[in-house]
């Protein structure tokens, strides 16, 4: 008398899945609702960004570029525009230095949105996906009105930006961030307090900080593990170390505390942006940069702190010409990702989707 | 206006027509049949519409406006686009299972209505067993969601199938239990009868404290689990299993599944009316009036939840229901047969 025979079974999660944002696939072997073993297939996304570049002068690298993490288009700009700088050793204008951290704070609170919105979704509440939005779409007028674009931004150049800012965004985006505290505050009403959306993510995938650390992890999701590490702070570029703001720390590192973190970072972002805003000085918004922009021989690693983690670009400029020799990309959600087989283990299918939401996992970075 | 005097008199014009009384019966009773049927239909259609206007407004958007007067149109055109569209059966699906499973769901949702009372008098049948038939033929519908979800042969579609098995039968025991409390009190199981017991406001059950608050949010909880919906929508879990128990249906097949769940969202509000806000009961207006009112705010508290709250996980979902609501729901049942033994609050 035996008990009763079990199997395993295989599901495949996508790549085709409406909570694996984008084209992520995992194989995930089950016994029952239990995962015992997840393994994520990559590259349905590959669009061998890295290769384009090699064969692009540096200002047409910035377009593509936009492409490589398309939720904070505005980070890729950034990250490449400043290797570039440091290359060549430009001095970019303060007025353009201003831009882009207001530009960049802007898109890290736009990015968030959307990760609380489809964390949301993937939870099963619906209706602050579309709060999210709403707010998001104030902040994408706003790039619209800098720029004319909404996703693809194109906007921060090697040397400065592209276009001066006109003179009504100012009054609206102090409009906007007048009113962004208390829609925070609504939306944590909406989950944060909720014993439901507790209950699913409270010792969710927690991440140690030295595992988190042994597998790369950044951003948000490391700080939720308690390590304070923000590249804003410990490796300040552009003019981050004129502004004051927290960087908010929460020492579990499951699921809730990552959420938590990245809601705090939302309230952190638009103090920035109104110190920012405060401070503005008029002048050049860009360096003079010769249309044949050729930076002299060497390489360098430029890295930023984006809404996902550390994003870096490592440039090798072969001298006295106009593309680079080699463009090595670094997301955060690669080694987000990365980490994803070793948190599942375990956990049931429903909490794969609130693992890989509090992750904010976005795919273009991984495959690039 | 009572539309019980309507259907007398016309009953009676029948009767007065010299057919043999089983046929006047029989006729009598089709003709029920085919009212609440159409009836039902069409509160289906208007509960589509209604969610998405409810949901859209919670929402802060508009939802759909541009057929007809607010969009009232919407489900109409969204009911032919289903009948127009193919039906598909899977090569690997077990034929008949997949093919009945639609069916018994919606016979199960509507078979219900057979002793609901819409009003004073209007009821199909009034059986005095009625609210156990109503418990025994809503179970059908766990049959159904198994089949569909066995049929379709798809991963997705059995685990959804399982889940929604566990699911409704752990939140039957406390439907069950808090409905047996109500009934204590009536001592009937006829839903006339329920209703007649609770004529003035304050002899609603949901007023009797202290059972009857407890009774009633228990039913509610457990009535949102048993019709699938957020926050115990976990059989349909979209972000996890795609669409759990129905991802392999199409066209009429999937519009019965969704009909019969609204007719569904509407049978636990209906039973909810009748079992703890007084049925039909209210000055003033017709009683059928009542009804609807009282029924349709019901529903709306369903789409409320839907529209505000995430989703549980299978586990924590049979927690919640056996570690919490079960013992709850007996604890509050003999509560009930306390307070009706001792005869104190018998007003």
């Amino acid at each position: 008398m035996g008990g009763l025979r079990t199997e395993e079974f295989q599901v495949n999660m996508g790549p085709h899945h409406p909570s694996t944002h984008g084209v992520c696939r995992f194989i995930l072997t089950m016994d029952g609702e239990v995962i015992v073993r997840a393994v994520p297939v990559i590259g349905y996304l590959h669009r061998a960004l890295e290769k384009i570049c090699e064969n692009r002068t540096y200002p047409q690298c910035i377009p593509v570029l936009d492409r490589f993490e398309y939720c904070t288009a505005m980070s890729c700009n950034q990250v490449f525009a400043l290797a570039a700088e440091k290359l060549a050793g430009l001095e970019v204008p303060e007025r353009a230095e201003y831009l882009r951290v207001i530009m960049l704070e802007l898109n890290r609170i736009a990015s968030h949105l959307i990760w609380f919105g489809t964390t949301s979704l993937d939870l099963g509440a619906i209706t602050p996906f579309l709060y999210g939005f709403r707010e998001r779409e104030d902040i994408l007028d706003l790039f619209e009105m800098t720029c004319g674009q909404r996703l693809t931004y194109n906007y921060i150049r090697v040397g400065g930006v592209a276009k001066d800012i006109p003179p009504e965004f100012i009054p609206k985006c102090r409009k906007f961030l007048d009113t962004f505290d208390h829609k925070v505050d609504d939306y944590e009403r909406v989950l944060t307090e909720n014993p439901i959306f507790v209950v699913r993510n409270k010792d969710i995938g927690i991440i140690p900080p030295e595992l988190g650390i042994s597998y790369g992890v950044s951003g948000p999701s490391l700080r939720a593990s308690g390590v304070r590490y923000d590249l804003r702070r410990d490796d300040p570029y552009s003019i981050y170390d004129r502004f004051k703001f927290n960087i908010p720390v929460r020492q579990n590192g499951d699921c809730y505390d990552r959420y938590m973190v990245r809601i705090q970072e939302m309230r952190e972002s638009a103090k920035i942006v109104r110190q920012a805003i405060e401070q503005i000085p008029e002048g050049e918004i860009t360096a003079k940069v010769s249309i044949n922009f050729k930076p002299p021989a060497g390489e360098v690693y430029s890295r930023i702190e984006n809404s996902r983690g550390e994003m870096g670009a490592y440039v090798q400029s072969p001298g006295n010409s106009k593309k680079p020799l080699r463009v090595k990309l670094r997301g955060g959600s690669y080694n987000q990702l990365q980490i994803m087989p070793e948190l599942v283990k375990g956990h049931k299918i429903a909490d794969v989707v609130a693992i890989m939401a509090s992750l904010d996992i976005i795919m273009p970075e991984v495959d690039r | 206006m009572e539309l019980v005097g309507i259907f007398k008199y016309l009953y009676e014009l029948l009767a007065d027509s010299g057919l043999p009384e089983v046929w006047v019966e029989l006729i009598g009773l089709v003709a029920a049949a085919v009212m609440v049927f159409g009836l039902l239909a069409l509160i289906a259609l208007f509960l589509v519409w209604w969610e998405r206007k409810v949901s859209a407004h919670i929402q802060q958007r508009f939802g759909p406006m541009l057929t007809g007067w607010h969009g009232w149109r919407q489900t109409i055109a969204d009911a032919l686009k289903l009948l127009q569209k193919e039906d598909i059966t899977p090569t690997t699906a077990d034929r008949p299972v997949y093919y009945w499973a639609p069916i018994i769901a919606f016979v199960a949702a509507f078979a219900a209505y057979v002793v609901i009372p819409f009003g004073e008098g209007l009821i199909v049948a009034d059986l005095n067993v009625g609210i156990l038939f109503i418990v025994a033929i809503t179970t059908f519908t766990i049959i159904s969601l198994l089949m569909a979800g066995w049929g379709s042969n798809n991963k997705y579609a059995l685990l959804g199938g399982m889940r929604s098995a566990a699911q409704v039968v752990s939140y039957e025991v406390p439907m069950v239990v808090s409905i047996l409390a109500v009934i204590v009190f009536a001592g009937s199981l006829s839903m006339v009868q329920i209703v007649e017991s609770q004529e003035l406001i304050y002899q609603w059950y949901i007023f009797r404290l202290p059972f009857g608050p407890i009774a009633f949010v228990t039913y509610i909880i457990a009535a949102t689990a048993e019709t699938n919906r957020t926050p115990f929508d976990i059989p349909e879990a979209e972000q996890e299993l795609v669409a759990g128990f129905n991802v392999e249906y199409s066209g009429m097949k999937f519009a019965m599944f969704f009909l019969a769940e609204f007719v569904n969202v509407f049978t636990v509000s209906a039973i909810g009316t009748t079992l703890f806000l007084g049925g039909w009961q209210g000055p003033w207006l017709p009683s059928w009036v009542w009804f609807f009112i009282k029924t349709f705010a019901l529903v709306f508290v369903f789409m409320w939840f839907r529209w505000t709250y995430p989703r549980l996980r299978v586990d924590q979902l049979m927690e919640f229901s056996w570690k919490f609501l079960v013992p709850l729901s007996f604890a509050n049942l003999i509560l009930a047969g306390l307070m009706k033994y001792s005869g104190w609050f018998n007003w």
